[in-house]
């Protein structure tokens, strides 16, 4: 038999849903598979089959052609399939060394043995060429080192299928170049690696085979490398996809939000984040400000929208002084904010999908009398946007936030936010994490936004969505504007060395 | 209109369910208990806790004089947590604000005529109360304090300043307790203590409890139906997700904690106002009615009109554990069978996730019996 793991014609059903329909998924030994669908289309259900959490109505779980009784996780971990999880399950406040091997840990009457660990789990992280610092606090390392220490957990468990689940959601290029190096290393030491995306390039780099689910059915498992992107996509979505983003050129008007002088100081350090930021948008077009995570961006947006406050600098839309308004006030002179952590600050998750589209909008006399909520009103809007913006949901109006796809909950952000009719839309983000579909379908929307002639301010950390999307291109770097340029006369390296801070363009 | 209706219906039936199997299983384990201390009484005890308010109607009076105050911290615990607050601090607020109503009952009942007193008292007790439950909020919104520690840091200061300020102002030294409220300030009875009455012994049943239950109407209402509800419940949710929304949540917390008080002062007025005589006394211990709120806020599943039968519930045990007194317990293990039965209804909460599980199965086609063996 060659396949290690294989599960057959697994269903899982939940109320009102069919999760899981007939799916097949074959693991070889030593190959990494990808797992590719659309938010929703039933990986993490398979996925939790596979790892004893759900019991499949129909189907059976192989492991070297031997059918295997999987109820629970533990049964998962003798079988030796490991997981590293989207959102790492890490304590913070240990050592890296610490999280390796807790739960399995090697005692000597009830006292710890660390240096036989230490021993094992260096020894791992040089075979595998998986550099930690086996000292070092899980909250005082990047994400990429994180991961890696999941990475580690599961090579100490002596686990030989190993699952990503979408590893590089939370990585930058850099690591994501970093991690498909260290999957190979794996597979070439005899793991096997399933990896579950929905990002086309990484599968066509890494993946050999690749199965693709849709809307919970099993569609196909393909060789990687016969199978072109744009066949993947398709298979995925279920019609065709334009990978590139079609729009016609800017008309741009009046300038909408002028920024001149703008600084932001730190809270902990008290140094300028943001540094004397002097930009403007005009209307019926998409600026984008590129960079590497963690240059100023965040704040920038924060103190535009009045969440941070600026120390010095002025902030005008539309003519009208904001800087450090109310966040009400910005609001209702005409910036809407589509914000870069959904779940934290985009959406009340224990509120119902109706609530959250009123979110910015319960105060207003379409829906409030007298102090009183107009329930009817609410969800009448609520269904209209639902409509209008595609939003999935399985109770509609009435689905909590918490249990929509990512792709829908921002959907519902920027229904919510679009319907506003803003002067500026700011949108920090607005497809992370998301699949190829919703992705097309949010890009479509801000160039929609920005033709009608809206200002559209967009932040992105991926440089294809800033090629594509955007009319006029700002670089930050350390806190500065150190570059203005139009995306039709700038390469992807320029925009590289200008985010890295190795070349400083001319800005106004 | 129909829908939300039907879906209030399904998910309450489920609360209620959940609220009275919790207090089953408390009441079985008591039993138990019973059993093991004095298995000969065992039965007659156990019969009394469960006769409790039903033994004559002056027991059932006392049930509603029992519940007032109960109610009125419950409330204000529910009300807090629904707010994503933990207001451990309505003892403190309750104290503050029955040593209000107390002083005006007392100092005012000269010139303020007939009902005025009484509501006047009640009003100060609210104010009072907010204002205590509300430096918490303000620590808490402010100074990022967590809300525990400062609401456990404001019990006991005001449990002190109380001590303090009966002895300067209200004081009876003689009973060394504060003076009690004349007659006039206190709550109308309404007739209540005529019905519920055994003989010539009246019960100490009075017009408090309507107030009560009219509060829990209003916080249902506030929460529920008006814009003001849906900004401390989104605060109360997720704190980054409102201020984003233009919600200014340093406000709502200190509203939360003021509100929350004002229903725990309100308490302490109720039951000091309630024409049983009550006086404080001036001892160093913090008002247990207020810790009794969180119990019933527990097994009301922080729903107010959830609350007004939990709070019944338990001040129907607390009757029925005084009855158990005819049979041959000690006071202390009386005292442990009410305490079980009320450490049990705060399993509520579990027991309402294993009902929806066992809903969920049951919504689930027969085709699969395989699975359905295996999970249970």
């Amino acid at each position: 038999m060659e396949y290690i793991i294989e599960m057959c014609g697994v269903t899982k059903e939940f109320p009102g849903i069919i999760a899981n329909d007939d799916i097949t998924l074959q693991l070889r030994k030593g190959e990494i598979h990808a797992l590719l669908g659309e938010n929703g289309a039933g990986k993490s259900t398979l996925m939790s089959v596979l790892f004893g959490l759900y019991r499949p109505e129909k189907g059976v779980i192989k492991k070297n052609g031997e059918i295997v009784e999987v109820s629970g996780p533990n049964d998962a971990t003798r079988l030796g399939i490991g997981m590293v999880h989207q959102h790492f399950k890490l304590v913070h406040n240990f050592t890296v060394l610490e999280n390796i091997i807790l739960g399995v840990e090697t005692t000597k009457r009830g006292v710890l043995k660390m240096d036989d660990a230490r021993k094992q789990v260096m020894e791992l992280s040089a075979r595998y060429g998986l550099e930690v610092d086996p000292d070092a606090l899980i909250s005082d390392i990047t994400v990429g080192q994180q991961q890696r220490v999941e990475i580690l957990k599961m090579l100490y468990r002596e686990n030989e299928i190993l699952i990503f689940d979408e590893p590089t959601a939370v990585l930058t290029p850099q690591e994501i170049e970093e991690l498909m190096k260290i999957m190979k290393g794996l597979v070439a030491e005899g793991k096997s690696i399933l990896f579950i995306t929905h990002k086309l390039n990484e599968i066509k780099e890494a993946a050999d085979r690749c199965t693709v689910l849709r809307k919970g059915r099993y569609i196909g498992t393909v060789e990687v490398s016969d199978t072109s992107k744009e066949e993947l996509s398709e298979m995925m979505v279920g019609r065709k996809v334009s990978l590139s983003v079609e729009k016609e050129d800017a008309k741009t008007g009046d300038v909408i939000l002028k920024v001149s002088g703008l600084c932001v100081k730190s809270k902990v350090s008290g140094k300028n984040v943001v540094s004397d930021v002097t930009f403007d948008v005009r209307a019926g077009e998409i600026v984008c400000i590129a960079g590497i995570d963690g240059n100023g961006q965040s704040e920038l947006v924060y103190a535009l929208s009045g969440m941070m406050h600026a120390d010095s600098g002025s902030v005008e839309l539309n003519g009208k002084d904001i800087t450090n308004e109310k966040i009400r006030n910005i609001g209702l002179s005409g910036m809407a904010h589509i914000p870069e952590d959904r779940h934290k600050y985009g959406l009340v998750l224990d509120y119902n999908l109706a609530y959250n589209l009123v979110l910015q909008k319960y105060y207003t006399p379409q829906f409030e009398k007298s102090g009183f909520l107009k329930y009817d009103e609410i969800y009448r809007y609520a269904d209209e946007l639902i409509e209008k913006f595609d939003i999935r949901s399985g109770q509609g109006a009435r689905t909590p936030a918490r249990s929509m796809s990512g792709g829908n909950q921002q959907k519902a952000i920027i229904a919510r936010e679009i319907d506003r009719e803003p002067y500026l839309l700011i949108s920090v983000q607005p497809t992370r994490g998301l699949d190829v579909g919703a992705i097309e379908y949010i890009h479509a929307r801000l160039i929609e936004e920005r033709t009608k002639g809206r200002a559209v301010l967009m932040v992105s950390l991926e440089l294809e969505e800033v090629m594509n999307v955007s009319d006029r291109i700002l670089v930050i770097y350390e806190g500065r504007l150190v570059a203005d340029v139009d995306p039709k006369e700038v390469t992807y390296q320029e925009l590289g060395l200008y985010m890295s801070g190795a070349r400083k363009g001319a800005t106004s | 209109m129909e829908r939300i209706k039907k879906a209030f219906l399904k998910d309450s039936s489920v609360n209620v369910l959940s609220s009275f199997l919790a207090v089953a299983v408390g009441l079985i384990v008591g039993f138990v208990i019973l059993l093991i201390s004095n298995p000969s009484q065992a039965a007659g005890g156990f019969g009394a806790i469960l006769r409790g308010g039903f033994a004559d109607m002056r027991s059932m009076g006392q049930v509603l004089y029992i519940a007032t105050p109960i109610i009125m911290t419950g409330l204000s615990v529910g009300f807090a947590a629904r707010t994503g607050l933990f207001n451990i601090g309505a003892s403190g607020q309750f104290i503050m604000g029955a040593y209000a109503a107390i002083l005006v009952g007392v100092k005012c009942s000269a010139f303020l005529p007939g009902i005025t007193l009484c509501i006047a008292a009640m009003i100060a007790a609210m104010i009072a109360g907010a204002v205590w439950g509300s430096i918490s909020g303000m620590l808490k919104a402010y100074c990022n304090v967590n809300e525990v520690i400062a609401c456990i840091m404001m019990n006991y200061i005001g449990m002190y300043l109380v001590n303090f300020l009966i002895v300067h102002t209200v004081f009876d030294s003689l009973r060394n307790q504060s003076m009690s409220v004349p007659g006039n300030a206190n709550l109308p009875k309404l007739g209540l203590d005529l019905i519920f009455r055994d003989g010539n012994s009246a019960s100490s049943a009075n017009g408090g409890i309507f107030v009560a239950v009219i509060m829990a109407v209003v916080i249902y209402i506030i929460l529920e139906k008006t814009t003001f509800g849906f900004e401390l419940k989104a605060c109360g949710f997720n704190r980054d997700a409102a201020k984003y929304a233009g919600i200014n949540e340093h406000r709502s917390i200190v509203y939360s904690m003021a509100i929350a008080g004002a229903l725990a002062g309100l308490g302490g007025a109720l039951l000091y106002l309630a024409g049983a005589g009550n006086r404080i006394d001036v001892v160093d211990v913090l008002a247990p009615e207020g810790f009794n709120g969180i119990p019933v806020a527990l097994l009301g599943l922080n729903n107010p009109i959830g609350i007004i039968f939990s709070g019944f519930l338990i001040a129907y045990l607390t009757i029925g554990g005084f009855n158990m007194q005819l049979y041959d317990f000690a006071p202390q293990v009386i005292e442990i069978i009410i305490a079980i039965i009320i450490y049990f209804s705060a399993f509520a909460l579990l027991l309402k996730n294993y009902i929806e599980l066992w809903r969920m199965r049951g919504h689930r086609k027969p085709a699969a019996p395989e699975a359905e063996e295996a999970a249970t």
